[in-house]
């Protein structure tokens, strides 16, 4: 695995595709950073930017990326090594290329601009999202291309994938919430965000920026429940349950598949 | 006739004042203790009191119009289970001590200064720390109470009280003082035409400033910053609120300023900078707010359904989550003027209002004060699309609460 | 020996390769053919692993093909040339040298193909000539018993094509077990030892090309599977 993980990362680090990721996070944190002046506010916008981008650019970047190695993946197949060592590799080389360009393009802005906000303002946080986020995302463009072979297919899944996860979902809360306004939501509505990792990520960081003040009774019940040891399994549950179930899948299937 | 009386009046003035005494209490004078001064004094004496710890052993009751003024650090310990000063007559002054130890007491309201029944006192330039209530009015009038420092280090709210507590008061002035860390820092209840001016109050557990049913005030050039939730002024008719800074009262049910109840008030040039909500109405009207800044606060204005008639104009939104936030289907309340950050209309007759209204309350807003739950989705790229939809499809929006002028630019 | 028994592939409901069983006993040339959709390539990927089949079972003298590391004995050229993008020829040479480990004739086969003179080119620019030769290269710098080349000689110039051809049958005098692909009936007739026709997923014919073409009637190959195509199912004829 890690052979065809090396050589796949050289590959996508040479990419033009990946530099310029690199560079449009760099730029636009540089410019937020320079607009705002306000660590925690550039926090905020570069969240949105991350919450609707990364999640896109993975899924489609990754499918891109991998409907190529389709075409040679024979040469692979027909070398002694496992399939789950072939897309396991290519998977880690993916998540990687596209976390380290991502986590360089937040970084280097503002260690130069504002080295102290660094490690404060959630920060840290924002970087492990995107690199979660990232991670996630590419496991279900790896699963979307071993499923559908028709591109067009699986570019139109993929799409909706992320559509229905950044988008859609919300939508869905939110009628769910205003459909039984006079019941008690607090944990259901809980749940639900929880259950998708863009906003398990984004309400996540909102709690660190002390916006739950905003959410007034219903805040300091999350608050609260973040707080706890049960929030903080339930978190890392929901995340790790949406990191492993495309990888055992993407296993599962590569083991599988016909060639 | 009448010129002998002017000059019999100024004679009689004279005499009297000749008559006024300066009697020194201290260690190396004859009068050694502030209970025995007190006693010997007479009307329109001055009691100079020389540095020194006093530790008297009951509460000093003040019942002449005497003059109190500390020579330098006089630092006054209250006896167990007593407050310091109890002040009864007119024309009273307490200058420059320093007051301790008044013990909570959940029975009595425990003062480091009680004015009873007083007009024309003056309270100014004392420190009064960890005492039970600072400076405690009832029934008085006519007095000021001026740059004085009143702090503690209350937890919790029912075993605290408040800095400057006032009752039944008229015409007092309440100016430079620093409230620090009380339950809260000033509180009024049926006082009116009173003015407070330039204190700051800050750390109160409940409210940098409190006042209920107080008539005719004024209360400008104050701050309040990170108070459990900043002022509160409720049931009162013609209150001005002018240049105070509401800062950082942060927290679930925290606001800048709650107004419940309010008539005939105004409110400007304040501003307001990250409160959870910036202020909230409730059952007020005819409220003018004019040329505030609202900064970074969650909501900068939430107006509940049954506030009418203000005004809101010349106001600046800048940085908040939400600017307004009210329930009411049809808006019965003014707004223009303001400026928006988040307006996107254009200016072609480059007067500097825009030539298209805007819609201060969006689609989510309205749903987040219907269902609180659903604040879960802030900044999420669904409302990010909601808000754009709305943009381009006004209709969407449920709420009739219009800027029909909104400014280009700040104007602050 | 390579031994197919009773070898079963289904792809959905379709019926690709229906119970194949074969020997291909002496080392030789053999040479795949069928019309297209007849099983070819099915047939050769279940030799790699590349498809799975639903019954049956492949061995290599005696030792039935399981696992991966059985893939070291055979060298396998796919049928279209694509590469990783990125990567020059010779980065894509170590590449699969670092998989399955150092060729024992690696700058033999490069010089063999005139591959030299592009080598530190990166793979996008090529043509698709010079493709295939890096393809070949990838898989006859391996040393392996077993060598299977599906349609090798796409796109290459006569010059290539007789270095192809000569470098085959040095491998057969080696005693390798090789298994071609070609629609070239040219060269299927100047180098197979064997053929095996293939059509609807069941081997039709199996022997030497003097058997097939006395058993047709016919005078060279091309007519012999043509014949043979008409007689079986017509409607097949124009697609070998």
């Amino acid at each position: 695995m890690l052979k065809v993980f090396k050589y796949s990362f050289l590959d996508l680090m040479r990419n033009r595709w990946t530099l310029g990721y690199f560079l449009f996070f760099a730029f636009s944190t540089f410019g937020l950073l320079y607009l705002s002046g306000d660590s925690s506010k550039v926090v905020i916008s570069t969240m949105n930017i991350i919450i609707l981008l990364v999640p896109l650019v993975s899924l489609i970047y990754g499918q891109m990326y991998l409907y190529q190695v389709r075409d040679y993946v024979e040469i692979l197949l027909a070398q002694p090594i496992s399939r789950q060592a072939i897309f396991g590799g290519y998977y880690l080389a993916l998540a990687s290329a596209l976390s380290i360009s991502l986590l360089l393009g937040l970084c280097i802005p503002i260690l130069i601009v504002q080295p102290e906000g660094f490690v404060a303002n959630g920060w840290l946080s924002l970087l492990a999202i995107s690199a979660i986020l990232t991670f996630v995302f590419i496991g279900i463009a790896c699963n979307l291309v071993l499923r559908f072979d028709n591109r067009l297919k699986g570019f139109g899944v993929g799409l909706f994938v992320w559509l229905f996860l950044a988008i859609i979902y919300d939508g869905l809360i939110l009628v769910v919430m205003l459909l039984f306004e006079n019941y008690p939501l607090e944990n259901a509505s809980l749940i639900l965000t929880l259950l998708n990792p863009i906003d398990a990520g984004r309400v996540l960081l909102i709690f660190q920026l002390d916006y739950s003040a905003l959410m007034g009774f219903t805040g300091a019940v999350f608050a609260k429940f973040f707080g706890t040891l049960v929030g903080s399994v339930v978190l890392t549950f929901g995340f790790g349950m949406w990191l492993f179930i495309p990888l055992m899948q993407l296993m599962r299937k590569a083991k599988r598949k016909d060639f | 006739m009448s010129r002998y009386v002017v000059i019999y009046v100024i004679v009689l003035g004279w005499i009297v004042t000749a008559q006024a005494r300066e009697l020194e209490v201290g260690s190396q004078r004859a009068v050694t203790s502030l209970k025995e001064a007190l006693k010997i004094a007479q009307d329109g004496d001055i009691l100079c009191v020389d540095p020194g710890t006093y530790t008297p052993d009951t509460v000093l009751i003040i019942d002449k119009s005497i003059k109190l003024y500390a020579q330098g650090e006089v630092h006054i310990k209250a006896a167990e289970g007593q407050g310091i000063f109890e002040i009864r007559a007119d024309s009273v002054s307490i200058v420059g001590f320093h007051l301790s130890d008044v013990g909570r007491s959940y029975i009595k309201d425990l003062s480091a200064i009680w004015v009873d029944y007083s007009k024309h006192f003056e309270i100014s330039h004392n420190k009064i720390l960890n005492c039970f209530f600072g400076v405690f009015c009832t029934k008085s009038s006519n007095g000021i109470i001026r740059h004085n420092v009143v702090k503690s280090n209350a937890e919790e709210e029912h075993s605290s009280a408040n800095a400057i507590h006032l009752w039944y008061c008229k015409k007092i002035r309440i100016e430079n003082n620093l409230a620090q860390q009380h339950r809260d820092g000033i509180y009024l209840e049926f006082v009116d035409s009173s003015v407070i001016r330039y204190n700051v109050s800050t750390q109160n557990l409940r409210y940098g400033l409190h006042f209920m049913f107080s008539h005719n005030n004024e209360y400008a050039y104050n701050v309040f910053k990170t108070n459990g939730s900043g002022v509160a002024v409720m049931f009162s008719r013609h209150i001005t609120m002018h240049k105070n800074h509401f800062l950082n009262n942060w927290g679930d049910a925290a606001y800048g300023l709650l107004i419940k109840e309010i008539y005939d008030a105004t409110l400007s040039d304040n501003l307001f900078y990250k409160n959870t909500t910036g202020v909230f109405a409730e059952g007020s009207s005819r409220v003018a707010m004019k040329d505030n800044v609202f900064d970074s606060n969650g909501w900068a204005i939430k107006m509940r359904g049954n506030s009418a008639k203000n005004e809101i104009s010349y106001n600046s939104f800048v940085g908040n989550s939400f600017d307004i936030a009210t329930e009411a289907k049809k808006e019965e309340n003014l707004y223009h003027h303001n400026y928006w950050d988040d307006y996107s209309g254009y200016d072609l007759d480059r007067d500097g209002v825009g030539d298209v209204p805007h819609r201060p309350v969006n689609l989510f807003s309205y749903l987040v004060s219907r269902v609180d739950e659903s604040i879960l989705l802030l900044r999420s790229s669904f409302v990010q699309v909601l808000n754009m939809a709305e943009k381009v499809t006004p209709a969407l929006t449920p709420v009739s609460l219009v800027d029909e002028q909104p400014l280009m630019r700040s104007p602050h | 020996m390579i031994e197919f028994q009773n070898i079963q592939k289904k792809f959905g409901k379709q019926q690709v390769l229906k119970s194949i069983d074969l020997k291909l006993e002496e080392p030789a040339i053999y040479a795949i053919l069928g019309p297209n959709g007849s099983g070819k390539t099915t047939l050769i990927k279940s030799l790699m692993g590349m498809v799975k089949i639903n019954e049956g079972k492949i061995s290599f003298n005696g030792k039935t093909l399981a696992g991966d590391d059985y893939r070291k004995q055979i060298s396998y050229l796919p049928q279209i040339a694509r590469f990783p993008e990125n990567l020059s020829a010779n980065e894509f040479f170590s590449l699969i040298e670092n998989l399955r480990g150092p060729a024992q004739r690696k700058q033999e086969a490069i010089k063999w193909f005139g591959v030299e003179e592009f080598l530190d080119k990166t793979l996008r620019n090529l043509s698709g000539g010079m493709r295939q030769k890096i393809n070949l290269v990838s898989c006859l710098m391996y040393d392996s018993p077993i060598v299977v080349l599906d349609e090798p000689s796409i796109g290459l110039d006569p010059v290539a094509m007789i270095a192809l051809k000569k470098w085959i049958l040095e491998e057969r005098a080696k005693g390798k077990h090789i298994l071609l692909c070609s629609h070239l009936m040219d060269l299927v007739q100047e180098l197979a030892d064997e053929v095996i026709f293939l059509m609807n997923g069941v081997v039709h014919f199996k022997g030497n090309i003097q058997k097939l073409l006395e058993e047709t009637g016919a005078h060279n190959l091309e007519s012999a599977i043509a014949q043979f195509l008409i007689s079986k199912k017509p409607s097949h004829a124009q697609s070998i």
